[in-house]
């Protein structure tokens, strides 16, 4: 009896102090309802709960990480598209690739990464301190974590996007020493000249009004140009190209699962790109709006530009179009009107079929096209960025989306290009002719897919 | 007895069983293969590369026969799996010399 009288005592005294609190007398509720408002504004702070500020904020921490668990899942994606791409008998090899570049990324992107990224910059070129999470101190502001989260699934991103462009003949150690590298440098390094302030950075492309919303640029044509550069030092897969010069198919196995891999894409880029605000604002509305229709145009337009080609409206071209479109629109999504989207996309699904006949032209083979959705398109897209901004065209702002674009494809061509060359000179970048003939998986992981299927390949 | 083999286009598969079961045909084996006669594969398109597909898949059905019902069972086939079109496939006739069914240890015509 007396426990349950002290028990509601401070319950008691709380509501005698936020009466005295409310009105500085202990004010019934009908004097209060007839209070002119402005005065109970002044009078009244909230007794208990947060703040519009911190509704704000919850907002802001939820939204970002809704987004970054979206872009996570882009990482299926890439492994169903690269697989579905490719054959079946590489197929462990490609889930590999994926699983391992995330992982071994998140960790070198700890390490090195997000303070070479995001770090304080006295130079405006990398980053300096906060590697290992140290900025964290107890109690602090937790928007590091949250933060942190988000620029870590797009590094990820960065890094698998060479995994199709490599597939079917990387030697599997060679890549994890890759995805290592980009991860931890060549990623961050050109991050920072363009993203950098979003924390403790200022980058010297930033500062020049250089605009990339999502990373059309910092994440895709950095890892389309890593992807370029490692297709490039691979060679051709083998059969590829026949001695006359003519293009050999070399038919993914599994076409569903590249159109599954496609949609797990589309549905993420939702996060990609509005999630880019990392705030909890109505923005994320019109950039979730331009990213879905730039995706569409990018289908429609090349289908249309296969159809036209081929006589056949090909399947893995309009799939490569959505990817296009999603890519090229990256880094306008929050400066364009949702028509200009439509431009946008169309364009990249034009632009991208071309770029992989290409490319093969060169001889450059790219299995599931990476090169030209992610290098191409990237940037495409960023140039697009100053041609349909809303407040209008200008020759300036043209010309430093021009210098972002090369100055990343430079900087990935360096150092991408020496990590590659050093890789086939150290560990070997390629696996042996018996073991690309017999596929990646027996050799290199020492077993198979689809071990209840007989898979009987021609070459 | 007679085994008849009969190659065909897969999607005539049902047609053909059906048009056996009629005339009393109680078993048959199936397989899934590839192969090519004057009809010499066809093109696909992947990715802008046109390539040649010539083995085409095809279904071999093997049916064993008293000698005597060998005639309609061809005829059989003949009907069920024609469409008229190239790749409409072969029938072989061949000889064979003796029949056990496993189970029982039966011979010849008793175990068909």
């Amino acid at each position: 009896m007396t426990r349950f009288t002290f028990g509601k005592l401070p319950l008691i005294l709380c509501f005698l102090a936020a009466f005295l609190l409310a009105g500085g007398s202990a004010a019934v509720g009908l004097a209060e309802e007839t209070a002119p408002p402005a005065v109970q504004e002044v009078t009244a702070p909230a007794p208990e709960g947060p703040t519009p500020a911190e509704v704000q904020k919850n907002l802001d921490f939820v939204w970002t990480m809704v987004a970054a668990f979206l872009v996570f899942f882009m990482q299926a994606g890439f492994a169903m598209v690269e697989s579905g791409f490719t054959r079946a008998k590489n197929a462990v090899n490609i889930m590999m690739k994926n699983l391992m570049d995330f992982s071994i990324g998140s960790i070198a992107f700890l390490a090195l990464g997000f303070g070479i990224m995001f770090g304080t910059s006295p130079t405006g070129w990398f980053g300096t301190d906060g590697f290992l999470l140290s900025d964290y101190a107890k109690d602090a502001d937790k928007w590091l974590y949250a933060f942190w989260m988000f620029q870590v699934v797009f590094a990820a991103t960065a890094a698998t996007i060479v995994s199709g462009a490599m597939a079917e003949r990387t030697k599997f150690s060679a890549y994890l020493l890759y995805s290592a590298v980009i991860s931890a440098l060549i990623y961050p390094v050109f991050g920072s000249w363009a993203w950098g302030s979003l924390y403790h950075g200022n980058g010297w492309l930033e500062k020049l009004g250089f605009i990339d919303f999502a990373g059309s640029t910092v994440v895709h044509s950095v890892g389309g140009w890593a992807a370029l550069w490692g297709a490039v030092m691979l060679g051709p897969r083998m059969g590829r190209y026949a001695k006359d010069g003519k293009v050999m198919a070399i038919p993914g196995h599994n076409i569903p699962m590249a159109a599954l891999g496609v949609f797990i894409l589309w549905f993420g880029w939702f996060g990609f790109n509005p999630g880019s605000t990392t705030a909890g604002n109505p923005d994320i509305a019109r950039i979730a709006v331009n990213t879905n229709l730039a995706a569409a145009a990018g289908a429609v337009a090349s289908l249309l530009t296969a159809w036209a080609i081929f006589k056949k409206p090909d399947g893995a071209m309009s799939l490569n179009g959505v990817l296009a479109g999603l890519v090229a629109i990256t880094s306008p999504c929050a400066t364009v009107t949702p028509m200009a989207s439509v431009y946008i996309g169309a364009i990249a699904g034009v632009v991208v079929v071309l770029s992989v006949l290409f490319f093969d032209r060169l001889r450059i083979d790219d299995p599931v096209g990476a090169i030209s959705v992610h290098g191409v398109c990237g940037a495409l897209g960023t140039l697009l960025a100053a041609v349909f901004h809303e407040e209008g065209f200008t020759m300036a702002r043209l010309g430093v989306q021009a210098l972002g674009v090369a100055a990343a494809f430079v900087w990935v061509s360096i150092t991408a290009g020496l990590l590659f060359f050093l890789l086939k000179k150290t560990v070997g970048l390629r696996v042996s002719e018996e073991e690309e003939m017999d596929g990646l998986d027996y050799h290199e992981h020492g077993n198979t897919a689809y071990p209840n299927f007989q898979l009987v390949e021609k070459r | 007895m007679k085994k008849i083999e009969a190659i065909i286009k897969p999607f005539k598969l049902d047609e053909v069983k059906n048009a056996l079961q009629e005339i009393g045909v109680s078993g048959m084996t199936v397989t899934e293969v590839k192969g090519f006669g004057r009809q010499k594969g066809h093109t696909e398109i992947y990715r802008g590369a046109e390539y040649l597909v010539d083995f085409v898949p095809k279904v071999k059905l093997e049916v064993t026969a008293a000698a005597d019902t060998v005639p309609s069972v061809v005829e059989r086939i003949l009907t069920s799996a024609r469409t008229g079109k190239i790749g409409d496939g072969k029938i072989f006739v061949f000889d064979v010399e003796e029949v056990v069914r496993i189970r029982t240890g039966e011979r010849g015509r008793e175990a068909l």
